[in-house]
């Protein structure tokens, strides 16, 4: 039975980073589509939401049936609850990509315009925080995890600075208010990718070291 | 999500938190047991709390077995054992020569693996130890079968056929009757060797409810191979390996979160 379980638990594993790896391509084509001013990859990321949402019943699916079959214990209950968990956050990037992407074909119907300073690197950020929380989870690797953890809050950093440089960009250009707020609407949707992205890290977390970190005001430790 | 305000940093190792056994029936400590010249038990010591089920597990020969009859003084009877350390029941060492077994048996019952009633009736079966003990008075004796065929949740079954043989009921209700014989001396502490291994799961069920119910008057001490009965009765569990005691705590935690990785390993699987 060991074994037998070992396996499934593996085979659970290789489908969540499959879904991962199909989200982190999401959310990349999303920002993608926003910076190239891009409505046909926009479309793309809004289409393809299907795709997310079928695999994300599949991984429940059979994290159900592992609790049923085999109610797992310590590391591989913990193991299963996480995944359980960190399958409903990708699944919410995904739905945050397709909010960025309807932000971008919003905005690639109107004349191209320069985007705020810092909205690619809180990008750049995010898409890295997003990669690290997937790598922490495949090597259980609770080092990168808490790093994730702490990147979070220079991606909270970003879009308060965009947030402001927004303010006065619809100060100065009232006219032009409603692409504004869709462009201020895109940080808004990264970072909550990267507040996605840091539940995931402390799942990783709370399955390799059996603590849960989350709502600590203090160090992840 | 919260921001954390300080650098995030790694702990350096994880605190083992140890278990706080506020009002401990047993204290063991530093038990050591030989089988002539084989080590069975290795510097066990360990707080069994009161009122609440403690579960033992580990794989065969680990000890766990041995353990639980150094509490009633069972290994007595097998040749070339040696015992050295302490077995406090309520403050009084138990391992010492001069202390009176049958005593200690009326406070500390056993119930088997293997069910195991005397060829007489359910009546006689349960108020064995009383009649033993020189009870003869029958209102006395009555009350005592029906406190402890309630008390085994079999009062119901067998109220009707006290008169009848022991042999004739199902096995689950044997068993049960095992228990009922166990508790009819109100002893303090019951000791359970895989009392459901010869049981089918609904016979596992019943007993398993009753030891529920039991932990209310007695504390019960539970051998089994059976993880998952482990968790599901027990209020702490102890993980044995060669001899040794490698993990006690609260069941919750050792099976959600156990402190030693071969903790982890055996009740995962993994073992080996």
């Amino acid at each position: 039975m060991a074994q037998h379980f070992l396996r499934e638990i593996e085979a659970l594993k290789q489908k969540l980073l499959g879904l991962s790896a199909m989200v982190e391509e999401r959310i990349a084509k999303a920002i993608d589509s926003v910076v190239k001013h891009d409505a046909v990859l926009a479309l793309e990321v809004v289409e393809g939401d299907n795709e997310v949402d079928q695999m994300e019943v599949d991984v429940e699916e059979d994290c159900l049936k592992l609790l049923a079959l085999y109610q797992p214990v310590a590391v591989d209950l913990r193991f299963v609850v996480a995944v359980l968990k960190i399958n409903n956050d990708l699944e919410r990037m995904a739905d945050k990509a397709v909010n960025i992407a309807r932000r971008a074909e919003y905005l690639a119907q109107h004349p191209r315009q320069t985007l705020p300073s810092n909205l690619s690197a809180m990008a750049r950020e995010v898409e890295l925080m997003v990669r690290r929380s997937l790598d922490a989870l495949v090597q259980d690797d609770t080092i990168v995890a808490r790093q994730v953890c702490a990147d979070d809050r220079a991606v909270d950093r970003l879009n308060r600075e965009i947030h402001r440089e927004i303010q006065e960009q619809i100060r100065a250009n009232p006219e032009d208010v409603e692409r504004l707020v869709h462009t201020l609407s895109v940080a808004r949707h990264l970072e909550r990718i990267g507040d996605l992205a840091t539940n995931v890290a402390e799942d990783v977390i709370y399955t390799v070291e059996g603590e849960i970190v989350r709502h600590r005001t203090k160090a992840y430790a | 999500m919260a921001l954390p305000d300080q650098p995030l940093e790694a702990p350096d190792e994880l605190i083992e938190e140890e278990v706080k056994i506020l009002d401990p029936i047993i204290r063991v400590e530093n038990l050591y047991l030989y089988y002539g010249s084989v080590m069975a038990l290795q510097d066990v010591s360990m707080l069994v709390p009161r009122n609440q089920v403690t579960a033992f597990i580990g794989p065969s020969g680990c000890g766990k077995s041995t353990l639980l009859r150094c509490f009633n003084r069972m290994n007595d009877l097998v040749e070339n054992v040696r015992v050295d350390g302490v077995i406090e029941l309520d403050g009084e060492n138990v391992n010492v020569p001069t202390l009176d077994v049958i005593r200690l048996r009326r406070r500390i019952g056993m119930v088997f693996q293997k069910y195991n009633p005397f060829p007489k009736s359910i009546y006689e079966n349960v108020i064995y130890g009383l009649r033993i003990a020189g009870v003869t008075n029958k209102a006395q004796l009555d009350e005592t079968v029906e406190r402890s065929l309630r008390g085994a949740a079999l009062w119901e079954e067998a109220k009707d056929r006290l008169r009848e043989s022991a042999l004739q009921l199902s096995g689950g209700q044997m068993q049960r009757l095992c228990i009922a014989r166990a508790i009819a001396v109100n002893p303090d502490v019951i000791l359970m060797d895989e009392p459901c291994s010869a049981l089918d799961p609904i016979a596992t069920g019943r007993v398993e409810d009753l030891i529920h119910e039991l932990k209310q008057n007695y504390t019960v001490l539970i051998v089994t191979h059976n993880m998952q009965q482990a968790s599901r009765v027990s209020d702490y569990t102890a993980f044995m390996y060669l001899g040794e005691l490698i993990e006690f705590g609260e069941t919750a935690n050792i099976f959600r979160s156990p402190a030693k990785k071969q903790t982890q390993d055996y009740i995962t699987g993994r073992f080996g």
